[in-house]
């Protein structure tokens, strides 16, 4: 890899690398924490604090591992913090936490997590790799608050638990849009996200599997 | 025995792991654009899973859970806190074992799953449900069940996905769509399939 500045670091994951939309990371726990911004916030800022947090330990130990355990090591920095953010979160946020419930745990087999402190922090410094867990952290977030935004905004008429659009069981006008509470919504947001996204940067369109041959023969009338 | 069974259809269907949860959805879309790749790690999911939950659910009730130490004189320690990092302890090893002990005796098999074995150690569906089953407080003899059932509709998803993805290569696609995205789409429009089990009660 080539001198990296610590901008870099830190603002690519958030467009031209993110995370869910390019990497195909960390779409397991996200999808199902997205149905209102405040969970979402939450999950974001827990998965940013692990992500970073465990960069770090792992740049800093990196040389010690030996390579054949790396992954176990790597492994327990992670449940580790995990389990320190799970007890915050109980502590001053039990209404939340209670509405991640297993998601929390889920940040240990978040692949952003494993990807990172594997693919980047083994191999750079501490500082550095503190950076590119929160860029990483952070593309992740987007991409969830996004889809988060819609969730909630389309499916419950409110942002944040304050309502925007009144709902109509509750005397307004607005007819909540109940699909998008329901968890194949989240698909199809990411899916036209990633679209968005790729029509905006068209260097991550993948190439097809199967090209169509030019029609060569004159149809017989 | 009833029971069972309608644990057993929930896990699979109402509950899918994969389409209702979105857990394992890193490999769920990595590894499925062949039906021969998707079917080995399905298996090999069955098999995990149905390993692991019922012995991160014994490790659960006798060591971690609060009071579960009064055998050894401790009734006042609660090691619940130590949950994730045993469970994924657990996999991690299960896996492990599991990789020799296929290695040692059923090599065609691990050469068939090779692959995939060290992988599943990550997959959120198998801590998933480790995690589910302390949730929902489930006793021994459910946690096999479940485990198992967890397995097979994880199984089913990512079998049916691979064989929806291997027509769609021929399909000409938006070129930002291609590839992740259309994908998503697909899960979503099967995600909606099974939400229609969702009105079922057992």
């Amino acid at each position: 890899m080539a001198e990296v500045t610590a901008k870099q670091v830190l603002f690519e994951p958030i467009f031209s690398n993110n995370p869910i939309g390019l990497q195909i990371l960390g779409i397991c726990s996200a999808l199902a924490v997205t149905t209102s911004m405040n969970v979402t916030i939450v999950m974001c800022l827990s998965v940013i604090a692990v992500t970073a947090f465990s960069n770090l330990a792992v740049s800093l130990v990196r040389t010690q591992i030996p390579n054949s355990i790396r992954i176990i090591v790597q492994m327990t920095i992670i449940a580790s913090l995990v389990i320190v953010v799970d007890q915050i979160l109980k502590a001053y946020a039990y209404e939340i936490s209670k509405q991640l419930s297993v998601f929390v745990g889920l940040i240990i087999t978040n692949c952003i997590v494993m990807g990172r402190a594997e693919g980047f922090a083994m191999k750079n410094g501490p500082w550095l790799s503190f950076l590119d867990g929160v860029g990483n952290g952070m593309g992740y977030s987007i991409m969830l608050l996004f889809v988060a935004f819609f969730r909630e905004l389309l499916g419950a008429g409110s942002l944040f638990g304050v309502t925007l659009l009144s709902p109509v069981n509750e005397g307004g006008w607005y007819i909540t849009n109940g699909l998008l509470l329901l968890p194949p919504s989240a698909f199809f947001i990411i899916g036209l996200a990633i679209w968005g996204l790729r029509a905006w940067m068209p260097e991550q369109v993948e190439e097809p599997d199967y090209k169509m041959s030019r029609h060569t023969h004159k149809e017989a009338f | 025995m009833e029971h069972y069974i309608s644990l057993l259809l929930k896990a699979i269907f109402i509950e899918n792991m994969a389409l209702a949860f979105f857990l394992g959805m890193c490999t769920f879309l990595a590894i499925s654009k062949k039906i021969e790749a998707a079917t080995g790690l399905g298996i090999a999911v069955v098999v995990v899973l149905t390993l692991t939950v019922p012995v991160n659910n014994l490790i659960y009730n006798n060591i971690l859970r609060e009071g579960a130490l009064s055998w050894a004189g401790l009734p006042d320690v609660d090691l619940s806190f130590l949950g994730l990092i045993t469970y994924i302890g657990v996999i991690a090893a299960i896996v492990q074992i599991m990789e020799m002990i296929l290695d040692k005796y059923i090599p065609a098999l691990y050469s068939a799953l090779g692959v995939f074995l060290p992988l599943i150690t990550v997959n959120c569906a198998i801590m998933g449900a480790a995690l589910f089953m302390v949730e929902r407080d489930y006793t021994f003899s459910e946690s096999v069940v479940y485990g198992f059932g967890a397995g097979v509709g994880w199984a089913l998803a990512i079998i049916a996905l691979a064989g929806i993805r291997e027509k769609l290569k021929y399909s000409d696609v938006p070129d930002g769509l291609r590839g992740l995205g259309i994908t998503f789409i697909t899960v979503g429009l099967m995600s909606l399939g099974f939400m229609s089990f969702s009105g079922i009660s057992l």
